[in-house]
Order: structure tokens, then sequence, then C-alpha cells
């Protein structure tokens, strides 16, 4: 299925333009070069940015990147090859011959000073009214080759408009240094295509289906766009002012809620290393700053387990036992707002198959100026309720006009780990430095099945520990060891599994007035699958529509983003497969060494059914607060 | 339009019989032609001049059994208009070189590569397909060669002068932006589709069933040494004759011009905008690629001309002609667009414009593609060759 060449990367940006070979080792598996007069033998395909980055030397990059097909377009990884009459891309050049390269010589330093000097000429305004100051790979270059005036000139007028139409993606063109790395993320990397370049030579600008607003386009805001984008080109729609807003009125009770991906990255903003769990500083740092009540959005995604795990458990007592032809199995999750858009655009005869179960974040929003409105007897009306979010894709989320069963919007304001970074910096806190305090009532700290809801197949996994305890009655620690789900942990673009169910118990109190037994499921296997990253989410679409092996499955994790939540697009800035895989470390470690890990055993879930949601799981009130209905989009947009 | 051929020389306007050169390829093996080919040194005629017999050996020599021959005729160098007058009067030359090219290399499929402003040549094109197909030179079995079948499909272009860079011109036919690929990989091993794919220039075509018939040691005594054959000239500027002419390679400027009918000549651009111009001192230097080389393109200018006024319009035609994707083309272009503009109103600095000649230079190193690597080339070649001229402007207006 990995098939690269049915995708729509034109052919001469295909990764891998040479194969390398299966086992090196082999005669002829490898290739003996020059590097600056040092000889260094690598297999045989390898680029010459590969083999100089494996040698310790370093070549300045501006279009490559680690997450996706080269384009070789900045010229700035140019180097002499011998022999050669022009300078060769050393990021698209793969090393087949006993070559001699020299990566520092004085036309090779004379070129990259004038690609940055052409770069710089070119790009409108000043570093310090950027929103990517001192995270911007065009300053970097510019300080690392010494740059201290415009050698070319500077632009001095703005050629293009701000595109501000989308609620989570915002477009500044004047910042783009036409590298393309949106372009290959938007069509490569998440086989959305939103992105083009359009119009030649000193005209040539990214835009978009005819150059319309991007609000009026398929774009599903999954922001990993902005992630790979080198300069402040493309960014998230800032809403801290009107937070800080909220804050500062006195009239205004304003809470939060944190996903569990922010508290995994946000260390990165504040110059740690990736992989550094910030949880309970994080906690201490929102209080500090001014917000009345901190929440843990795991305590939704619990509930999101519990709604979205019986619903399941209806989907197939309907088909299995009713025979009810209508029951739309597998039953997708729907946590990942960019999932949803891009099922509503793509696959839009599937949006049935869509979990009704709201988001974690819709879920809290919806609960907040309801239950904890009347609990600690607020005015809904004065409550803004904010949640700080890995995801871009958030920020359209909370803005769908059906997202407001509480009467109010639920959700007011959606940011993203970046936003709230910068946040926290401006009210003087350095994160690494506070104490740790916790979660507030009236819904504490919640399980760590809710906490890896960050990492891909994090959803799976938490709906399996309930769902398998639920029918079995074993304890998911004993069917799963350390009550770790392996199958569906990893970053494989797709994953399969299957759980056979040998035998069954009675059913748990607090679904027992929907299913009577679990005599039928005995003996069935449960197939499940879990894809991330929207360009695998189409393979399994595809399959499902042709009849494949994914059809036969119940239930699909599905995640817009690479890596799931923890590499969405309002992480912080870099990403790579690298330093997502020790943000999900982080997430895991800390689930590990939580008590509570199983939703259904989550005290404040339990509570919360007793006290308010007293119909129980898909009943008459959390069906009109906790879960919602889809739009069939399509790709045709007026 | 009306063609005009001034000059008829030994090759291409020497007269030929449709259909001949395929009946002779096909009694050789592709082996054989190879051979003939190597022998008369035919070098690709749109301008790059990389030997023609290489890049078939190197498309032939390769396994994949799925193989694409492509004709260039995106004809967009400005002042290029041979290519016009093969494929509207002698195109069954072109499609005769084609189907021995296929024979050759062992491709089933030939794509003429049209640039769109030539739509209008379609249906003479398709009706001599067809009668080639009627004829059996083309289609399944030609010519009762059982394992022989070619055939041939002409698709247009949209008007973007980066499509006549080969690789350019196949994402375009693959339905992407035309934009140059990187090398390696080279469409001889990975093109069209992603198989090999041998493009050659429409002139190049012309020349095989010739050099078929009479032999490559024949073709390989026309010209010189390192430029065999003839060459089709497209002259246009200052000249009483401007026309197409087929001249042996080697002939000098100097006995271009007189030919042509060029009077009081200040400067000869050589190769169409990314060529470069002579001044009258050099004028005694030759047509060859190991000289001047050309795909053809001759621009005349005589002394009224302003020579900073044919430079602005060069950098204008690449500032809106790069593709856009790379750096030193995209953005290089148009600052050697701004010095032109400084030095005709002379408000310019040395230093700078040495700033913008080392550019220049890093351009022909570092951009991407055959057009960034030459579109500095009008700028360096006048500046240098017309000093005196170029930087006195401003000052006497």
């Amino acid at each position: 299925m990995e098939d690269k060449n049915k995708n729509r990367v034109p052919l001469g940006q295909k990764p891998h333009i040479v194969e390398k070979p299966k086992d090196p080792s082999g005669i002829g598996g490898t290739i003996t070069v020059e590097i600056n007069e040092k000889k260094v033998t690598v297999p045989m395909g390898t680029t010459i940015l590969e083999a100089c980055r494996e040698n310790q030397i370093h070549i300045p990059t501006l279009c490559y990147h680690d997450d996706l097909c080269f384009a070789g377009v900045c010229r700035l990884c140019v180097v002499e090859v011998e022999g050669m009459a022009t300078l060769a891309a050393a990021c698209a050049f793969p090393i087949t011959a006993p070559i001699k390269i020299k990566t520092s010589s004085p036309k090779v330093r004379r070129a990259r000073k004038h690609v940055i000097d052409l770069l710089l000429s070119e790009h409108y305004g000043e570093c310090y009214s950027c929103i990517r100051n001192n995270n911007c790979e065009l300053q970097s270059l510019a300080k690392e080759y010494g740059v201290t005036d415009y050698t070319f000139g500077h632009i001095e007028k703005k050629r293009y408009e701000i595109d501000d139409s989308s609620f989570s993606i915002i477009r500044d063109l004047d910042k783009c240094v036409l590298c393309k790395r949106c372009v290959r993320t938007c069509i490569d990397l998440q086989e959305v295509g939103v992105l083009e370049a359009i119009g030649r030579g000193h005209e040539t600008h990214i835009g978009t289906f005819l150059d319309k607003p991007l609000a009026d386009v398929i774009c599903i805001n999954c922001g990993q766009c902005i992630n790979r984008c080198p300069t402040g080109a493309l960014h998230e729609k800032e809403i801290s002012n009107e937070i800080w807003e909220a804050i500062d009125d006195p009239t205004k009770h304003v809470v939060i809620q944190t996903a569990p991906s922010p508290r995994a990255a946000i260390g990165e903003e504040f110059g740690l290393e990736p992989g550094h769990s910030m949880t309970f500083k994080m906690n201490t740092a929102l209080k500090r700053i001014g917000f009345d009540a901190v929440f843990d959005t795991n305590f939704t995604a619990d509930l999101t387990i519990i709604e979205e795990g019986t619903e399941l458990l209806m989907r197939l007592y309907k088909a299995l036992v009713n025979k009810d032809e209508s029951v739309k199995l597998p039953q997708f999750t729907s946590c990942s707002p960019g999932w949803v858009k891009y099922l509503e655009h793509f696959y839009p005869e599937y949006v049935e198959h869509l979990s009704s179960a709201k988001s974690p974040q819709q879920m809290f929003g919806a609960l907040l100026k309801t239950y904890y409105a009347k609990k600690l007897k607020l005015d809904p009306s004065k409550i803004v309720s904010c949640a700080v979010m890995p995801c871009s894709a958030k920020k359209f989320e909370c803005n769908r006009p059906e997202m407001n069963d509480s009467g109010y919007q639920d959700v007011d304001y959606g940011l993203t780990t970046r936003e709230l970074a910068k946040m926290i910096k401006e009210a003087g806190i350095h994160l690494p430095e506070m104490p740790d305090s916790h979660f507030d009532n009236p819904f504490g700290d919640a399980s760590g099945a809710g906490l890896i809801f960050g990492a891909t197949g994090g959803v799976m996994e938490a709906a399996i520990r309930s769902v398998i305890e639920f029918i079995t009655g074993d304890k998911a620690e004993e069917i799963f060891e350390g009550m770790n789900v392996m199958p569906v942990r990893g970053f494989d673009g797709i994953k399969y599994a299957e759980i056979k169910i040998d035998h069954v118990g009675p059913v748990p109190d607090l679904i027992k007035h929907l299913v009577p037994n679990w005599d039928w499921v005995k003996g069935a296997t449960l197939k499940v699958a879990v894809a991330h990253g929207t360009a695998n989410a189409k393979k399994v679409m595809d399959d499902i529509r042709a009849g494949g092996k994914f059809s036969q499955c119940h239930f699909i994790e599905f995640m817009a983003c690479p890596g799931g939540c923890l590499g969405g697009g309002g992480q912080p800035i870099p990403t790579n497969e690298e330093i997502r895989k020790k943000r999900a470390q982080a997430i895991y470690a800390e689930d590990a060494g939580l008590e509570l890990r199983k939703s259904h055993e989550n005290p404040s879930i339990i509570q919360t059914y007793k006290e308010f949601l007293t119909d129980g799981p898909c009943g008459h009130i959390a069906h009109k607060l906790l879960h919602t209905h889809y739009t069939v989009r399509g790709k045709y947009i007026a | 339009m009306e063609n005009k051929i001034e000059r008829k020389g030994q090759v291409i306007f020497s007269g030929y019989k449709y259909g001949e050169g395929i009946k002779k390829a096909l009694k050789l093996s592709p082996q054989d032609i190879l051979f003939e080919l190597r022998e008369s040194k035919l070098r690709g005629r749109g301008g790059a001049g990389f030997p023609t017999s290489t890049k078939w050996m190197l498309t032939a020599a390769t396994l994949d059994p799925e193989k694409y021959l492509i004709c260039n005729a995106d004809e967009g160098e400005p002042g290029t208009f041979k290519d016009r007058v093969l494929l509207t009067e002698y195109f069954n030359l072109v499609f005769d070189g084609m189907v021995i090219g296929g024979y050759t290399i062992k491709a089933k499929y030939g794509i003429l590569y049209l640039r769109g402003e030539y739509k209008y040549m379609v249906p003479d094109i398709e009706a001599h397909l067809e009668k080639m197909r009627k004829d059996n030179l083309l289609g399944k079995s030609i010519l009762g060669k059982e394992d022989f079948n070619f055939d041939i499909e002409i698709r247009l272009g949209t008007g973007a002068y980066i499509c006549g860079e080969e690789t350019a011109l196949i994402e375009s036919l693959e339905g992407s932006r035309g934009e140059a690929r990187n090398r390696p990989p080279f469409p001889v091993n990975r093109g069209y589709m992603g198989k090999p794919s041998s493009v050659n220039n429409v002139e190049t075509f012309a020349n095989i069933p010739f050099i078929v018939m009479k032999g490559g040691k024949w073709y390989s005594k026309l010209g010189t040494e390192k430029s065999t054959g003839t060459k089709l000239f497209s002259v246009s500027g200052d000249c009483e004759k401007p026309d197409v002419y087929e001249l042996p390679w080697g002939t000098k400027v100097s006995e271009l011009l007189e030919l042509v009918g060029a009077k009081n000549t200040k400067a000869v651009q050589v190769g169409g905008a990314s060529g470069q111009c002579i001044p009258k001192s050099q004028f005694d230097r030759m047509l060859a690629y190991e000289d001047l080389s050309t795909g053809g393109s001759i621009k005349i200018f005589n002394e009224s001309r302003n020579m900073l006024h044919i430079l602005k319009n060069f950098m204008e035609f690449f500032v809106e002609e790069s593709c856009g994707q790379c750096v030193p083309c995209r953005v290089g272009n148009v600052k050697l667009l701004e010095g032109t503009e400084m030095l005709l109103k002379g408000e310019f600095t040395f230093e700078y414009i040495n700033k913008l000649k080392e550019l220049g230079r890093t351009m022909k190193i570092a951009s991407k593609c055959g057009l960034g690597q030459s579109s500095p080339n009008p700028f360096l070649s006048i500046l240098e060759n017309f000093k005196d001229e170029v930087f006195n402007q401003g000052m006497e207006e």
C-alpha cells in the first residue's frame, strides 16, 4: 500500500530517486566518495546531504525538510562536485559514483550568500514585528552567513494582501520564500492538495484554487503547513489578545482546559529538549496568568471513551443482534477536527460512520456552561471557556455553528501551544521554574487513558482498555502487559489489530439499560485500525471504499496529523519524527506512572453521570450536550 | 504564416523522398544505426549540443520495456523560427527521423510536444501522421517488421518558455506545472512517467534520415571537427534577408552577415536571449559548438541600436519566463533587470554593478536548470563587450 508513485507529487520530486540497496553490505551496495578531501563510504543512492550529515558536515538548507519529499529549489545546499560545470543541490543529489565533493569552496559560499541576499531583498517586513522572530530559518541563515546589510536592496511595499479568512490559518505571502514546503506538506504528507504555486517568474506565489481565500477552499485546517513553514508566512490566527481582555475583565469567569499534547511539548518553547512533560508546572503558570480555573481535557477524553465506546457497542448490537443493515460500521473516531473536515470534503458519503460523540474539547465546553455553571452557581454567559490545544483546527471546530448546545458558544477560544507559551512568557513566567499544582475541581485529575489521546493509537488504546473490561469483566492489565496495548502504538502510518473475545462477563451497571448481556459477542473478533496523517487516512478510506480489509473493521481511529495530536499544527516549531517520538515517550511515560489509567474508573466521570448525565451514556442529556452531527461538504464549494 | 528559406544546404533542404529513411533503417539493426550516428558525431540541435548517439544509446541500454521518444517542438527561444519551417513544410523528415529513433531505442511511443502557439499546424501534422499510418510507416508492425510498433501523439504546450527545457517539458506532459527537475536522474533513465525517455529537438530528428541514408562518415565530413553537419539558422534583425539559412557549422559570423545583407552591424546576439552578444571585433569567430554555440537564433543589431535597450528587453523576458521555483533565477533576473535600468538612467555605482556581475556568475552555476544558468549571459556579455556604450548612457541623455 505504501506506493509513493500513486500520490500526486510531481515525479521529479519523488523521494528515493535512486533506490537504496536493501542490504548495503552486498557487492556494489556502498560507494566511497570524497567530501572535503576526506573519504567516506555510504550506501548507494544516499544523497550528498545525508552523507554530509552523517559525517558531521553542516550544509545549510531551507526548502529541505525531514518529513517531506525534496524540491531542490532554494539552492542553499549547493555543493561543488568535481567535473560538473554547475553546483549540485546536496539535498537532491543521489550518490551513485565515486565523486569528489567540496562543501565550502569560495564558489559555494558565494552562491549561498547570494541566495540569502536575494531572499532578503524580497522579504517584506522586519524581524521584530514577526510572529516567528527568533524561530525563523531565514533569520538564522542570515545570521549564519553574517548578513549585515541588504546587498540587493530590501522590498518596501507589501505585494500581497494577508489572507485571514480562515478561523485557523493566516497566510502572509510577503514573508513567503517559495520553498514550497507547505505545498509538499499539503499534497504529499497530507494528500489534501489545497496549496500550489501559481503564476510564473517573479509573479510566482503560493495560492489556492483560483486564488480563493483559504476559508473558501477544502483546507482541513490541520496546520501542518504552519509547522513546516520556515518563516512567518503561515501562522495560526492568534486570539491571545481576546483572552487577555477576558482575564482582565473582573466580571468574567475565565476557565481553560488543557489537552494532553501541549504539556508534552510546551517545554520546547522554553528551551527544553523535546520529551519533557510539563503538566503540573503548566497548571501553576495558568493560574498565575489569571485563569480562574484550570481543567484537564483528559477528563472529557475519558468521557469521550464512555460515550464513543457505548456508541460503538450499540452499533455492534444493532448490527449483530437486531440485524439492522442501516448501521454504519466501521465506526470512525471524531476527536480530530482536521480529520472530520477531511472526511466531510473527501469522503462525504461516509460521514455517518463518524462517531456522533463530540471531541473532548467540545464536550468540555458544553459541560462547563451547563453542569459546571450550575454546580458553582455561575452565570454561564459570564464564563469564558478557553482551550489550549496542539491544534489549529480546534479553532475552526469551536466556531462550528452547531457547537452551541449549552445555549452559548460552547468553547469560546481555542489557542495553540505556541500561543500559550507566548502568553506565559508575556506574563513574565519561566515555565520550567514553576512549582507543581493540580487541576481544579470538580473535574480534578483525569486518567492515563485520556492522556494518551495525544499520541497516534491513544484513543484506540483507551477505548480498548475500557471496552475489553466492559465485555469480559477481566482487568485490562491482565490481558495487556502493563496495560499497554502495544499493537496500536508506534509511528507506523497504518496499524491494524485483532482482539479475540473468547469469554464474556456481566454487563456493567453504567450501560445495563442498553445491553441485556454479552452473549452475542462471545467468540467474536474485534477488528480495529489506526491511521495518522490524512495521507494514511486516505489509504484506509480508499481500501474501505474498495471493500478491502479495513471495511471489515469495527472501529478505526483517525488523526489528521502525523504522530497524532502531539504532531498537531499548533505545536512548537520545528517538528520531525524524532521530536514527535520524544513527545510520545513523554506522554506514555506519564501514563505508565499514573494510578488511574482507565476512563471508566475515573471517579469524576462516575460522579458526572450520577449527578448530571443521569440517563447514562448516550442518553438524552448526553445526546443533547455531548453528541453532534456532521456536514456533507464535498470538494465543490461555491 | 509564410515561410522563407534563403539558403538550402547539403543536408536538411537537400531533398528527401518520404519514407526512404525508414525503409533503409529497418534493414539495419538498431546497433548499426547507433554506430552510424556515432560516426556522424551529430549533436543536439536544441542548443546544448549533447551527442545524440550517446543519448539514444543510454536510452536504448535501459532494460525497461516502456520507453518514450519525445520531440521537443516547444520552439520558444526569441528569434528562433526554423522548427516552424520544418514542421510546416518538412515534417516528413522530422517524423521519419522519429520513427527511426523509435526503432533504434526500442520505444513504442513517440510524443511531439508542440508549442501552444503552433496549434494551427495540428491539422496538417495529423493528416500527415494519418498518411504515414496508412502507408504502414507508423503504427503496428511498421513495414512488415513484426516486433516494431511505434506511434506518435501530438501534445500541446501552453506557451511557457521553460517547457523547452527537457525536464520541465516532461513535467508539463505529465500534467504538472512546467518546472525543471533535479538532475540526476536524467530523462534517459527516468523521464516521462518515470520511464526512460529521450528528448530531442525537431531539427535533430530532421538530420537522422540523411545520416541513415548516406552514412555517418559522409555526415561527419560536413562542418567542423567537433560540430559536424549543417545547421539551420533563424536570422532576424537589421539585415536585408532575415530568413532561415542552412549553413555548415563553422561558418564565420562575418560570412553570415554578408550573406544576409547586414550593414553597419554593431552586435550579433548568437543563441537567442540566453546566448551571447558579440561586438564587431569578434565577427571572425565561427558558429560552432566549440566557439559560438547556438540553437539557431541569430539576431543582428546595427549602429542605430542601443545595447541597453536590447539588454532590458532580454532581461524583461527572463523575469517573466523564469518558472519561479529556484531563487537565483526567480530573484536574480529581477536584480539584473533593475541593474540594467540603473545603467539606462546612469544612476549606478560601479561597485553595485560589479556585485551584479558576481551575482550573474553565481546564477550560472547555482540555478536549477538551463534557463537560470544562461539568463545572465546577455547581461554579462553586453556589459563586457560594450563597456564604453553601456556605462555612459544616462550621462548622454
